[in-house]
């Protein structure tokens, strides 16, 4: 039996649906069997991020409304040896097109066959948000060092805390710019943990590479130079219950040779 | 008519018991009334003793009456009654009514109003916690969360959201908070708002209360004890 774990935000464009992909794929690499849900009905977007639109023939909807066997509707990717899948969501419905109860039994029903199932959530806190929460044993919030985005998460783990079904939810921090934090121009990692008060799964840089794997359709992840890459590992393998510690935000290629100096000797800049 | 006459002499044969005892002081007129007669017994015997007691000056002061019914309870329309009685008298006009006893319901509205109800948790962005009495949050108020209570309120945490004390007309409620960073503040009818400008000193262990001009004024918390001496529970002295 698996563990379903709903990727949720509340503000739209904090990289939820990245997040998905790549842990997704990262807990893959690490040899789980994954099957990753969009919720997203009408705005689909996690199967463009996979590199997987084109093998589509069959969505969640369809599987709901009983027109097709699960297994029928899920896509393989190809990069991993039936390790990895997705359920993509319809692009013709609307979120009203499932309801809490049929999302449960759907998710119940694909924890039977995989290790993880990974929920992709729309934005909101409406009927998408509460179809996608339906069926998780765990919550991941993601948030940006945005005030807008830490209050919309607040929100959402207030309302994640009603659901009693549903462990206590864990946050990833996404896009930190660590020249802008470092010169207060955006809110640091430490603030942001202590205003939510919830576990601290992860942070992940800003980093320009994300955006273009996601347009090639190839998951950051399995990039393995990449600083957002590690990130997302280091994440999957918290998520199997290692303790990794958090990747610096500091670049060491642009620190001055005094810097480096400094930190040999232990001194903080 | 066996009946009748068995009442009759019983009547006849029993002392009379005073049920209304009249004592004045400087204040006014106090009245006992007995607690184990019948409340129509009651109601005549004052009749009686008032109407024996009328003065007969027409003009003369006010009399302040008040009343001590030990432990008999009254309804609203009984008290009502007692009322109309005494009004009737002339000088006097009823200044309380005193009783040892109350109903279960009025004892736990008392008890609930009184109370300090702690929780502890984090009232996050679009939470609303209300509750009756003083409040003791063990957590925060975040940006967007809102508190409110009748009586107090105290917050062993940072408040960054509303608060809102004295939520039914409570005036002297005041607010603590160890990080005071609210958004708003309330207290009975007042509001007050965060400046526009963010601050970064001070705001540790810190207070609001209404000020003699009629403004939410945040303090040091160490100033509540000349502000709001009630605030002392304690019967104990040390």
């Amino acid at each position: 039996m698996g563990e379903a774990i709903v990727i949720t935000s509340g503000k739209g464009g904090v990289g939820k649906t990245t997040t998905t992909a790549n842990l997704g794929t990262a807990l893959a690499l690490l040899g789980k069997r994954v099957c990753l849900v969009d919720t997203d009905i009408g705005l689909r977007n996690l199967d463009v991020i996979m590199g997987l639109e084109n093998r589509i023939i069959y969505d969640l909807v369809d599987v709901v409304e009983g027109r097709c066997a699960v297994q029928k509707a899920l896509v393989k990717d190809k990069r991993f040896d039936d390790l990895l899948y997705l359920l993509p969501a319809a692009q013709t419905s609307d979120k009203s097109a499932v309801t809490p109860e049929q999302m449960k039994q759907l998710i119940d029903e694909l924890k039977q066959d995989y290790d993880y199932v990974l929920i992709d959530c729309p934005a909101g806190i409406e009927q998408g948000y509460k179809n996608a929460v339906a069926g998780a044993d765990q919550a991941i919030v993601v948030t940006t060092p945005d005030v807008s985005a830490v209050r919309d998460a607040d929100r959402i783990i207030g309302l994640l805390e009603k659901e009693e079904n549903i462990r206590p939810p864990r946050l990833i921090i996404n896009r930190i710019r660590s020249h802008m934090v470092k010169n207060h121009d955006m809110l640091d990692i430490d603030e942001i943990v202590m205003h939510l008060s919830i576990d601290l799964l992860g942070i992940i840089a800003d980093d320009d590479n994300v955006i273009k794997a996601s347009n090639n359709g190839e998951p950051i992840v399995l990039d393995p130079n990449s600083k957002a890459s590690l990130a997302y590992r280091n994440i999957a393998r918290r998520l199997l219950g290692e303790s990794v510690p958090l990747l610096s935000l500091e670049d060491e290629e642009n620190k001055g040779l005094l810097a480096k100096i400094k930190k040999f000797f232990g001194v903080r800049s | 008519m066996f009946g009748e006459i068995f009442v009759e002499v019983n009547v006849v044969n029993k002392p009379k018991k005073q049920y209304v005892a009249m004592k004045g002081t400087k204040d006014g007129l106090t009245l006992h009334l007995d607690d184990t007669c019948s409340y129509d017994e009651l109601l005549k015997e004052l009749d009686e003793k008032l109407a024996i007691n009328e003065t007969d000056e027409q003009d003369g002061p006010f009399i302040a009456v008040r009343l001590h019914v030990g432990n008999r309870y009254l309804t609203h329309e009984q008290e009502e009654r007692l009322r109309a009685i005494i009004r009737a008298k002339k000088n006097l006009v009823v200044d309380s009514i005193e009783s040892n006893v109350m109903t279960k319901q009025e004892a736990l509205e008392w008890k609930r109003k009184n109370e300090i109800v702690s929780v502890a948790k984090i009232v996050r962005s679009g939470q609303v916690l209300h509750v009756k009495g003083d409040l003791l949050l063990i957590g925060d108020v975040n940006p967007g969360g809102t508190v409110i209570a009748s009586g107090n309120i105290f917050i062993m945490g940072a408040l960054r959201g509303i608060a809102h004390a004295g939520y039914d007309g409570n005036r002297q409620a005041i607010i603590a908070a160890s990080i005071m960073k609210p958004t708003q503040l309330r207290i009975s009818d007042v509001m007050n708002r965060a400046p526009d400008y963010r601050t970064d000193e001070g705001n540790e262990m810190e207070c609001a209360y209404i000020d003699e001009n009629d403004q939410i004024v945040v303090d040091r918390l160490q100033l509540l004890t000349h502000l709001r001496p009630n605030l002392t529970r304690l019967e104990r002295s040390f």
